[in-house]
């Protein structure tokens, strides 16, 4: 193996992809190779570091600099100054949100951002290339693997997943030594084990980030799952949104297989072992489990009534064990640490850790890693770093379509998944999506509505025919045609759906509408009663005005009006027809003299 | 061979190689939307001959998951994230000045076939909330006001 004085860690995670680390890593080994460095400067791609508001993102080994915002021209000087003379650049150093410092000797670690976190799920996350099996070699991979098979029994590993308390990270919470207990339980002549990576949460990405970051430890998670429970075969469904992900997971699957870790006879015990990737088509409901399974079997993702369980009937009728990504990234640490050391991070009944995406109007976007307990306050404030120009929270949504929006005054809660569930939200998988003053709850509520009805597969009425009427009472709102009794029409209708759609997406479809009803009825009663948006955010509730005393009549807005809404002679005050007027907006962004308002 | 024909041989060989696979179709049908884009009737009837099954139960796969088309998509494939983090900063408002300027709603094609506006579920890339993309080229931190200049570039192009 060749030894380099210096490694080079750029983020290749979908956020800084998207804002153009690629260049950075062509650029990179240019200008190396311009310095006769290459042989002495390795450049390597990871997966997401998790603070993707500050990508793309760069740190250099051995030093532990981390340069924030980096763009292809400064390569050039962090390649000169650094690399070349070990003068670190240090303007282009990461800019603590906590302390506004620019402190080039501070190791990760001591980010604010990184200091409250624990990672063990993004444990490889940002630290070895996902797409070089030797580098999670390095970091105990497949240890696990080799322990649960030389030495534990079935029986033994199951026992430890059970005691360490670990539940489904996927949303439902379930615990997941049972799951494991009761396929192992199951007879039958084949068995399944499955991964559930078909992420859908709108905002949430940290099974994308965890299979762009660390595959490898999916599948040894996999490979122990399926040792424990009898299973030769398994199965991951990923959403064909990820072409970064599958292609890193073929990869991955392709060495362990090499490399005689998947394939037969694993580590010579006798254990047979092989994984498929299945690519999912786009559909929301294909993240609940007995959809997930007929997508699988190349069918429509339509829910079937449970029992029976996958546990006892699965994938192709067989005893199946479904996990969602970030579960099997908790697997490998369980064994190899033991149960009680996973067990001893969390609170009473939620152990260990969770990744939430945090995203939305909040200053830090990107993944985070929490024990369990840790305030909402904490990971929004402290980590997160509040909302951005200085606005006013208002609500944090957790749980995505299933969850709910929860206010300021619960925001000392700590994050568990009964917590979350006792405020009338859920853990969910795991995004989290800050929104301030300008947000509208009732057209948020509407958003997700608008989602769920796009995505309900129409098996089954509550939820095909409920949601719709639902969305239907909710965009008359929205729209100021809201009538007294809507409130108690919508809480009526999501009760039924809640006690009878089919499956989990339907039954937490009302949710966010729910939710919003008890912590901000009062925006609600505002649309209805007043035709009023307290947020200013929905259209048809809007109103321009000019100000007669501010305005210089110097017509910008009149020219630049789509409706020709405005009218008034030059240097006179100009007025604005309300029954043209098309709430567009664009007078207001271009009076330069703050004379227009809406209300 | 043809274009079309070399097309219709890539179909049968995907078809070949999968036919004994469990669950084949979704694989099958994949393959097929990469190949032509789409998946028209035509295509589908090849599939269901090709795997033993009947049409309609391809025709019922292909049209419950969003990725499958039934008709060919524009030249340049606007994707608008709806996700919430998106929505939040306010995706929906350059969604509209994109449906507003192509004169087409959301899920159309242009007449000339050139471009495809769609909103899609999260990107993954909130961290760049509102985001939008190009046939793959990811445009961050949109604003309404930028639509026109970007659209000139693939106008032209």
């Amino acid at each position: 193996m060749d030894i380099y004085r210096a490694h080079v860690l750029v983020c290749g995670g979908t956020g800084c992809s998207s804002s153009g680390s690629a260049k950075l890593i062509d650029r990179f080994n240019d200008k190396l190779a311009e310095n006769h460095l290459e042989k002495e400067v390795k450049v390597i791609r990871t997966g997401c570091f998790g603070l993707c508001e500050a990508g793309p993102v760069v740190i250099v080994y051995p030093d532990g600099t981390f340069y924030s915002h980096v763009k292809p021209e400064n390569v050039d000087e962090i390649v000169s100054e650094h690399l070349l003379k070990g003068r670190k650049v240090e303007h282009l150093v990461y800019t603590d949100h906590a302390t506004h410092e620019q402190n080039a000797e501070k190791k990760l670690d001591d980010i604010t951002f990184y200091k409250y976190q624990h990672r063990i799920a993004l444990r490889n996350c940002g630290v070895i290339d996902p797409e070089n099996i030797d580098e999670y070699l390095a970091m105990d991979g497949y240890k696990a693997l080799e322990k649960a098979l030389t030495q534990m029994t079935r029986e033994q590993v199951i026992d430890e997943i059970l005691k360490s308390g670990l539940r489904g990270r996927g949303g439902g919470g379930f615990p997941t030594g049972l799951k494991w207990k009761f396929t192992y339980q199951s007879q039958a002549d084949q068995k399944f084990v499955a991964c559930n990576a078909d992420e859908g949460d709108p905002g949430a990405f940290m099974d994308r980030s965890i299979l762009e970051g660390d595959p490898h430890a999916i599948i040894e998670a996999m490979a122990i799952a399926g040792y424990a429970i009898g299973a030769s075969q398994g199965y991951i469904y990923v959403r064909a949104e990820y072409p970064i992900a599958v292609k890193r997971l073929s990869i991955a699957i392709d060495q362990a297989r090499e490399y005689g870790l998947l394939g037969k006879n694993i580590f010579e015990t006798g254990f047979d072992f092989d994984l498929n990737i299945r690519l999912g088509a786009g559909a929301f409901v294909c993240g609940e489990e007995t959809a997930l399974m007929h997508s699988i079997e190349g069918k429509r993702g339509e829910p079937t009534a449970r029992p029976p369980f996958p546990a006892v009937k699965g994938l192709f009728e067989k005893p199946t064990m479904l996990n969602n990504v970030e579960t099997y990234a908790n697997v490998a640490q369980i064994i190899l640490h033991g149960a009680d050391w996973f067990a001893a991070m969390g609170t009473e009944k939620s152990k260990g850790t969770k990744v939430f995406a945090l995203g939305g109007k909040i200053n830090n976007t990107g993944l985070v890693e929490i024990p369990m307990g840790t305030p909402l306050r904490t990971i929004i404030y402290d980590i997160g770093g509040g909302c951005p120009n200085g606005k006013k929270f208002k609500a944090v949504q957790t749980g995505g379509p299933s969850g709910g929006c929860l206010p300021e005054s619960l925001l000392d809660t700590p994050v568990d998944y009964d917590n979350l569930i006792a405020a009338g939200s859920m853990m969910g998988s795991g995004g989290m999506i800050v929104m301030d003053e300008d947000n509208c709850m009732v057209d948020i509520a509407r958003f997700y509505l608008d989602f769920i009805v796009d995505e309900s597969c129409g098996k089954c009425a509550p939820c095909r025919i409920g949601t719709k009427r639902m969305l239907e009472i909710l965009n008359r709102i929205v729209e100021g045609k809201g009538e007294e009794g809507d409130i108690e029409k919508l809480e009526n209708l999501a009760e039924t759906i809640k006690s009878t759609a089919l499956c989990g997406l339907g039954q937490t479809a009302p949710n966010p509408v729910l939710s919003t009803i008890k912590f901000f009825r009062s925006e609600y009663e505002a649309h209805i009663r007043e035709k009023r948006c307290p947020a200013h955010h929905c259209k048809s509730l809007l109103q321009y005005k000019i100000d007669p005393e501010k305005c210089r009549g110097c017509t910008a807005c009149a020219r630049a009006c789509p409706a020709d809404a405005i009218t008034g002679t030059v240097k006179q005050p100009h007025v604005i027809d309300t029954a043209k007027c098309l709430k567009c907006g664009t007078c207001m962004e271009k009076c330069r003299f703050g004379a227009i308002s809406r209300e | 061979m043809s274009d079309k024909e070399q097309k219709y041989a890539e179909l049968q060989q995907i078809i070949e190689t999968h036919k004994d696979w469990p669950g084949a179709l979704m694989p099958v049908l994949q393959a097929a939307q990469e190949i032509f884009g789409c998946v028209p009737e035509d295509v589908q009837k090849i599939i269901a001959d090709g795997l033993g099954v009947t049409l309609a139960e391809v025709y019922g796969v292909a049209t419950f998951y969003a990725q499958f088309s039934l008709q060919p998509k524009g030249e340049y494939v606007i994707s608008v994230c709806l996700g919430t983090a998106c929505y939040v900063k306010g995706s929906q408002a350059v969604l509209d000045k994109l449906s507003e300027m192509l004169g087409i709603p959301v899920g159309g094609t242009t007449k000339d076939g050139r471009f495809t506006l769609q909103a899609t579920r999260c990107l993954g890339a909130c961290g760049l909330a509102p985001v939008m993309t190009i046939n793959g080229e990811v445009y961050g931190r949109m604003t309404p006001d930028q639509v026109p200049g970007i659209l000139a570039k693939y106008k032209e192009a």
